[in-house]
């Protein structure tokens, strides 16, 4: 396996973590109603976007590099 | 002497030597790291109810950490990347932004250290327990005790500590608080008691105290593990930090020499790099989060 591929394994796992962080700071603002949590959650959707639209560029760009 | 398959693939294998190398040194990695998140797992599944002191540990600064890995990683690719396209100062580049944050990765985390090595558990005789800071005065100067623990006091021959509790600690049942006003109470509970905001100090007796401990490893089976885990880790972290600098440092004139040589030690130095910070993608929410 290659760094390509195993750069995009990583990057599935970093956009899961990023909404599981996302899942459990809402879930505590909305239990607790700090707005540190809410703010926590917003940085989780945030990041786990802004890796996915890099994951789609990084597969556009490096095309051409084997998987192997 | 030419060590053969360093830039073409085997025949027999379809890999680079070295690709082959690192895979089978991951392999045992994972083994490595698998047995202590198996220990993990089974430790807090046999932890008593409100033993497992995961509520302490500071969630931004492990999310700070966790984003300078995660941007670690697409720099070491974009630094392999460059050097497939032949761009050896974009390549110079992405591995000094690496190497930064491999560094900054591990101060972060030494401080951390510093502050879990100076934030303290009490166990009172009457069965309350509480977290907090200890000052005590050196001459003039106001000091933060670091690892003391209950012999700490006998040794020292300390009547009496001054003890600024933390808010209560959701995760802890069965905290003692010290007398407060409602006022007082609604304050320290809004701030989540994660040892940066506190009330006044508390004098207690020694003689009052049962156990004292630092949050270090054995404080109780939760930071033990946390602290033999993020430790492996750092290590793995400082290791992957060396072996990059290397291809910094050294990087010219393997490129001068033979460029795909450079290519394929990087894209090895990469994929070790990724792992290493794979492992943290795992252990932050479960020593963090969870």
């Amino acid at each position: 396996m290659s760094l390509k591929a195993f750069h995009i394994i990583f990057v599935t796992v970093s956009v899961l973590l990023s909404f599981g962080m996302a899942a459990w700071g809402l879930h505590r603002f909305l239990t607790q109603g700090k707005t540190s949590d809410l703010l926590f959650g917003i940085v989780g959707i945030v990041a786990a976007v802004a890796l996915l639209v890099y994951g789609r560029y990084f597969l556009k760009k490096l095309k051409n590099i084997s998987y192997l | 002497m030419d060590i053969p398959f360093t830039t073409k693939a085997r025949p027999d294998t379809g890999l680079y030597n070295a690709k082959l190398g690192i895979w089978l040194f991951l392999a045992s990695e994972v083994m490595l790291f698998g047995a202590f998140f198996s220990a993990y797992i089974l430790l807090r599944v046999g932890a008593d109810p409100g033993a497992w002191a995961h509520g302490l540990m500071n969630v931004p600064i492990g999310t700070f950490n966790t984003f300078v890995l995660i941007l670690s990683s697409v720099t070491v690719v974009m630094a392999w990347a460059a050097l497939k396209a032949h761009n050896y100062s974009l390549y110079r580049n992405c591995m000094v932004i690496t190497i930064a944050c491999a560094l900054g990765f591990l101060v972060v985390k030494s401080f951390e250290y510093a502050e879990k090595f100076r934030h303290y558990e009490v166990w009172m005789k009457d069965g309350t327990r509480m977290t907090g800071h200890i000052d005590y005065q050196d001459g003039a100067v106001k000091k933060h005790a670091y690892l003391w623990n209950t012999k700490t006091l006998s040794k020292k021959k300390i009547e009496s500590i001054a003890f600024t509790p933390d808010a209560p600690n959701e995760w802890m049942p069965g905290q003692y608080y010290p007398p407060m006003t409602k006022e007082q109470l609604e304050h320290v509970k809004k701030h989540d008691g994660k040892g940066d905001h506190h009330h006044e100090a508390i004098t207690i007796k020694s003689a009052d105290i049962q156990r004292l401990s630092a949050f270090v490893p054995a404080h109780s089976t939760f930071f033990a593990i946390y602290f033999t885990m993020t430790a492996l880790h750092g290590l793995h972290v400082l290791g992957g930090a060396i072996v990059l600098s290397y291809f910094l440092f050294r990087g010219r004139k393997m490129w001068q020499a033979d460029p795909d040589h450079l290519t394929n030690r990087v894209e090895v130095g990469g994929l070790f790099w990724h792992f290493v910070d794979l492992v943290w993608i795992f252990l932050f929410p479960i020593m963090y989060i969870l």
